[in-house]
């Protein structure tokens, strides 16, 4: 059992890797914020598993925690592009 | 002021209601002492809050329109499981076989979270991204171009969710 | 029960993997934001409700999650589009067509006022 939860988590590892990727990499701004925003979205899935993989429920409170944050995040930086501060 | 005032109790016992409600979703529990924090902590959240919660409250939700939103679910989730297959499709083929670009549809949708509502449904549905929305017309990111007229990415794109939530939110 | 959640959650990491190549692979700001949005959208749905099923008595936290990110990771690929577009980055060479020209709202600079 432990090695398909290893699985599961080593490929939402992979996502947030190839998204960090392009985070350093993009060539423009707007490209680099669509990296951040991916792995906002794929660490919170990762926390839920990993409180599920720790039998922990406080975790499941970060991740909704860092959902509102990571969003309230992409839109002060997409209004920052936008039209300056 | 009038159309405000009509609805303001309406929109207070809304925000109320729903903030009490992801209280309880979130302490899991029915215990009387999570109860009372829960209803004292809502009733502060809703006045302060209640203004910009919603414009109408619950008061124009009939059966028809709740049966209606029931029905969209389905819909909804079977054309976002359809656009995930469409882009890993696409992500994964060595040659990544797009044609991608930009079209307008127009929408006859009128209230504000309708147009929300729509547009979020269009973004998550199969290789099409909303990127502005100005009165009637929609500016949309295509993955796959088909047509360029508006009454026919109209037809393509947006009719089949239309259909519901001119009832939803008519 | 549990297998039914296991199945879920294989689903959304392979869904959370496939958004991240997307990201990745795909040529310009708006495709990458096609696959960013759908496929991690869809992929951490399915992985949080997986995790519902595996605890049932989580499953209302969860589904308080869940639904928040479906609703609001849609509305922040949206500004993320329209940002990009109004500080100027330019289509894919090999897009098919553009109609934003005839779409007044890009050809205004964008306004100081109105929150």
């Amino acid at each position: 059992m432990t090695a398909l939860w290893l699985l599961f988590l080593s490929l939402g590892a992979a996502g947030v890797a190839l998204c960090l990727a392009r985070a350093a990499a993009g060539p423009t701004t707007p490209d680099r914020v669509v990296g951040v925003d991916g792995t906002v979205t794929i660490s919170i899935a990762l926390m839920v598993l990993l409180s599920s993989f720790f039998d922990r429920q406080i975790y499941m409170d970060v991740a909704l925690v860092y959902a509102v944050l990571g969003f309230i995040g992409v839109l002060a930086v997409a209004r920052y592009m936008e039209r300056g501060v | 002021m009038d159309a405000q005032g009509e609805h303001r109790t309406q929109r207070y016992l809304t925000a109320f209601v729903v903030s009490f409600g992801v209280w309880l979703a979130l302490v899991g529990t029915l215990n009387w002492q999570e109860l009372l924090m829960g209803g004292v902590l809502s009733a502060i959240v809703a006045a302060l809050g209640w203004r910009y919660f919603s414009q109408v409250g619950f008061s124009r939700l009939t059966p028809k329109k709740f049966l209606y939103l029931i029905a969209y679910i389905p819909v909804f989730f079977w054309a976002m499981i359809k656009a995930n297959f469409d882009v890993a499709y696409r992500v994964i083929h060595p040659r990544m076989p797009i044609h991608p670009g930009v079209v307008l549809i127009k929408t006859d949708l009128k209230s504000d979270s309708g147009k929300l509502a729509l547009a979020n449904s269009i973004t998550l549905t199969p290789g099409t991204l909303t990127m502005d929305v100005e009165g009637d017309s929609m500016l949309i990111h295509w993955i796959n171009v088909k047509s360029t007229d508006t009454k026919e990415t109209t037809r393509m794109i947006s009719e089949k969710f239309e259909r519901f939530l001119k009832v939803i939110f008519s | 029960m549990y297998i039914f959640g296991q199945v879920l959650i294989g689903i959304g990491t392979a869904f959370l993997f496939l958004g991240g190549l997307g990201i990745f692979r795909l040529p310009d700001v708006y495709n990458r934001l096609q696959a960013g949005t759908k496929c991690t959208t869809l992929g951490a749905f399915s992985t949080i409700l997986g995790v519902g099923f595996i605890h049932p008595n989580w499953m209302l936290k969860a589904i308080v999650i869940a639904v928040f990110i479906l609703l609001t990771n849609p509305i922040s690929a949206h500004a993320l589009a329209r940002a990009s577009y109004k500080s100027g980055v330019k289509l894919w060479d090999k897009s098919v067509v553009d109609r934003c020209k005839e779409f007044e709202e890009c050809q205004e600079i964008p306004k100081e006022e109105e929150g």
